[in-house]
This record gives structure tokens, sequence and C-alpha cells, in this order.
């Protein structure tokens, strides 16, 4: 269970929003500039309480504090137990796809490293990448490394912005029913910050509706998205939108 | 050729940056990584030798470290002898002076590494000696040469803070641009060039290696 008060301004821009997510997977939604990208970096601990202008933050895992600016208390990001993949996969460069995946997990034996760092390749089909310098991947193999390089520590909550954006055919290889299964086998609560109205009724999750850095729906994705999907039908078939039903 | 002050130039060059890296690595990454606004303020102290003439520095040093301040008494009864005139006092001058050029590549190298890899790398547990050890000098190594050799060059060449802490004492102070001031005191013009030429190749060739360093196979517009 996540919970979470944010009043935290930067600039001109306010995001306020005060939530409670229990479901396996919640996805939020809004247009560019709605709140999304901030919202994930605050609840990865990225944007510090009492800088960058936050006033306020309160964020609870599983009933455990990860921040409480009133407390004075913020965990650092990496002992949060939480993991983040954003739309840009940033894998270290200099290293190899073995030594990124296993970068989070430098506290485990060797052995168990080898093989985390294997199953967590397997699992986002790219096993036959171990070898490679991170520098020489497509934008899709990156991105699918940077998913096991998030996942290979276990985390209790996965963030994910927009990375499904520079995966091609993450649907038809399966990447997305394992990923979902492996998520749920290891109770890893998970929240996608997307812009696609398509993405957020392919995973059916609960939806958060941000705009201007207020939410302004929750529920599924069917009902709070049904507006955005009439849009996006007449975005595609706009000669038939201006004929009589 | 003054064999003795060659060879003591090039000791105290080599000592002042070792000693000068081990103390920039932490100070630029405090520098890029740390978020207090009091940083500001550390990084115009470290700043100073930059826009401060070397025979002020070399002045304030003088008297902080003889026997007119308890800070230089302390020193003096902690030692056994006075820093000022003696190789450790030209040591603590260098890397106060060269401190800028130390810290300034580093702090330009370690800004210039992608933020979202900081921030990957925090998410994933690194704490600041790991971000520093795994991320920032792999990825900032030419910063980290250039840190290197700027240091040792400027050692290499100061004037005007090691007369006024050192004087001029042959084997324990007399480094070669003290040797060159004092040729062309004495209208050694001869001596002075061949003593010229040496800091001059010394320069041309440490810098060329930071340039070739960094330059792709087939130059720039390949």
């Amino acid at each position: 269970m996540l919970e979470f008060a944010l009043n935290a301004g930067r600039g001109s821009f306010h995001l306020q929003i005060e939530c409670r997510l229990a479901s396996e997977w919640t996805v939020v939604f809004g247009p560019s500039g709605a709140g999304k990208s901030s919202l994930l970096r605050l609840l990865a601990g990225l944007d510090l309480t009492g800088y960058g202008g936050v006033e306020r933050a309160r964020i609870a895992l599983d009933g455990h504090a990860l921040t409480d600016s009133a407390a004075g208390l913020r965990l650092p990001p990496g002992w949060r137990k939480t993991a983040m993949v954003a739309q840009q996969p940033a894998l270290f460069p200099h290293l190899s796809v073995m030594a990124n995946v296993a970068y989070g997990i430098n506290d485990l034996d060797r052995a168990t490293r080898l093989t985390r760092t294997e199953e967590m390749l397997a699992l986002v089909g790219a096993t036959d990448l171990v070898v490679r310098r991170a520098q020489h991947l497509s934008g899709g193999e990156a991105q699918r490394v940077a998913l096991a390089r998030a996942l290979a520590p276990k985390p209790r909550l996965l963030l994910l912005d927009e990375p499904f954006s520079a995966l091609d055919g993450a649907a038809s290889d399966g990447l997305l029913e394992r990923l979902q299964q492996w998520l749920r086998a290891n109770r890893v609560q998970t929240v996608l910050a997307t812009h696609d109205v398509t993405d957020a009724l392919a995973i059916g999750a609960e939806v958060l509706l941000l705009r201007e850095g207020r939410l302004v729906a929750q529920g599924p994705a069917t009902e709070v998205l049904s507006s955005e999907r009439e849009r996006l039908t007449r975005r595609l078939n706009p000669v038939q939108s201006f004929l009589p039903e | 050729m003054d064999w003795q002050a060659l060879t003591l130039t090039l000791k105290l060059a080599t000592v002042t940056t070792a000693i000068l890296l081990a103390v920039a690595i932490p100070l630029a990454a405090l520098l890029v990584l740390g978020r207090s606004r009091w940083l500001a303020a550390v990084e115009a102290v470290a700043a100073l030798p930059l826009v401060l003439p070397p025979t002020v520095l070399g002045f304030f040093l003088l008297v902080l470290l003889g026997p007119r301040t308890a800070f230089g008494r302390g020193i003096s009864s902690l030692l056994g002898h006075p820093l000022a005139f003696s190789f450790s006092g030209l040591v603590v001058g260098s890397v106060i002076y060269s401190l800028p050029f130390a810290v300034q590549p580093l702090v330009a190298g370690f800004a210039s590494v992608d933020p979202g890899l900081v921030d990957a790398a925090r998410l994933l547990g690194a704490g600041p000696v790991r971000l520093v050890t795994s991320l920032l000098i792999p990825l900032a190594r030419r910063s980290f040469l250039a840190a290197a050799v700027l240091s040792f060059l400027h050692t290499v060449g100061e004037f005007g803070v090691v007369l006024m802490i050192g004087g001029d004492i042959p084997g324990a102070t007399r480094t070669l641009s003290i040797v060159l001031y004092n040729q062309v005191e004495n209208f050694d013009y001869g001596a002075a060039n061949r003593t010229a030429a040496i800091l001059l190749g010394l320069s041309v060739v440490a810098l060329a290696a930071i340039y070739l360093s960094g330059r792709p196979h087939g130059g720039r517009r390949a």
C-alpha cells in the first residue's frame, strides 16, 4: 500500500496530491506537464523535501514512512526499496550489461549476484546482450536492460516513467505479461506514468488522472479514461466524428 | 644545469599533485553533488588563488606559518622546525596556490556527467564514495588527467609563493624558477635560456598529452 500527501512547488508549477494506492498496478495518466514525472521523482526521493520548493511531503510504503517533512524524515533514494525506470534508460555507459544489472546488488555474494543478473536479463528478454557494452545498445535494448537493473534488487515499489516508448515489440514478445507475473510473484507495487491512453488502457489498472499538478480523477481505467478514449477515437477517425450517428 | 633544483622541482610538483588530487576529488564531488547554499562560499574560497597575487598569498602563508601566530608556533613545536623556509612549507604553499587548477577541471568534468546516471546510481543504493569511484571518476577521466597535469605544471612554474615561503635554499627550497631568476639577475643568459627551455619543454609535452588523450582518431571533424 502506497500512501502520499504532497504539496510541492517549483517555479510556477505546483503539485498538490493526496492519495492512497492499494492495487498492484497504478497508471498515472495526464498530458505533458501535468506533473507525472515530478510525482515519481518525489516518490523515489530524488527531489528533496525542503529543497527545490517542496513545502510538505508525506510518503509511506506498507505503513513505513519514507518521507515525512513534518518529522524531518527523508530516506535516501537507495534506502526506500524503490526502483525507477525513466524514459531515458540512463545505463552506465562505461560498464557492460552484466555490470549494469549487478550494480544495485553488490551486497550479495558473487554466485547469487550472477544468478539474479541472468534471471533478470531472461525476464526482459535480453540474455543475448550480457557481454555487450551499455553504450553500444539500441534504445529498445537499453530500456530492457534498465528494467532488469531496476528489478535486480527486488524493490517493493517500481516507478515507471513512460519506459515503454522505446520498447519495440514489448507486447509481442510477452514482456509485459512476464513482467506483470514477476511483479505479482515478488509483491512489487507498480506505478506507471504515461501520457499514452493506449498504454493506460492496455494495462487495465487503477488510473490517477492528473492535470496541472492536481488529481482530477481516480478509478478503473475504463471509467477514468472513457473521455480520453473518445477523444483518441475522434482523432484517429476525424471524418467519422462529424457523421451523424 | 642545476640538477639539484630540477630534482627538487619535480619532487615538489609530484608531491603537490598527489596531495591536490586526494583533496580535490572529494571537494569537487561535494561541490557538484551537494545542495547546500554554503557550497558557493566554499567554491569561492577554493578559486581565490586564481585571482590573488602569488606574493600576497605567499606573504599571508609566511605570517601564518611563522612564529608570530599560534598556528605557526603549534606546527613548529609539532614538527620540530618551522614550516617556513622548508620543503614541507613549500608543499603547503603549492597545494593552496594550485588548488583551483585541480578543483576546477574536476568540477567541470563531474558536472558534465548526465544527472540521470547519478540519479540511477543513487536509486540503486550508491553512497557518495561509490558515486565518485564507480561513476564520476571513470566518466570524467579526461578531467582527472587535466587536473593532474595542470596542478603539476602550475607547481613547476610557480615563483612568487615559493620565493616568499621558501626563499632560496639550495637543495631545500631552490626550484627551477628561482634558479632562472638568479641566472637572469646575474646576466647569465645562456644558462637562463637552458633553464627556461626545460620549463617550456615540460609544459608543452604535458599539455600535448592532455590534448592527444581527448582527440578522436582522424581529428575532431572526422
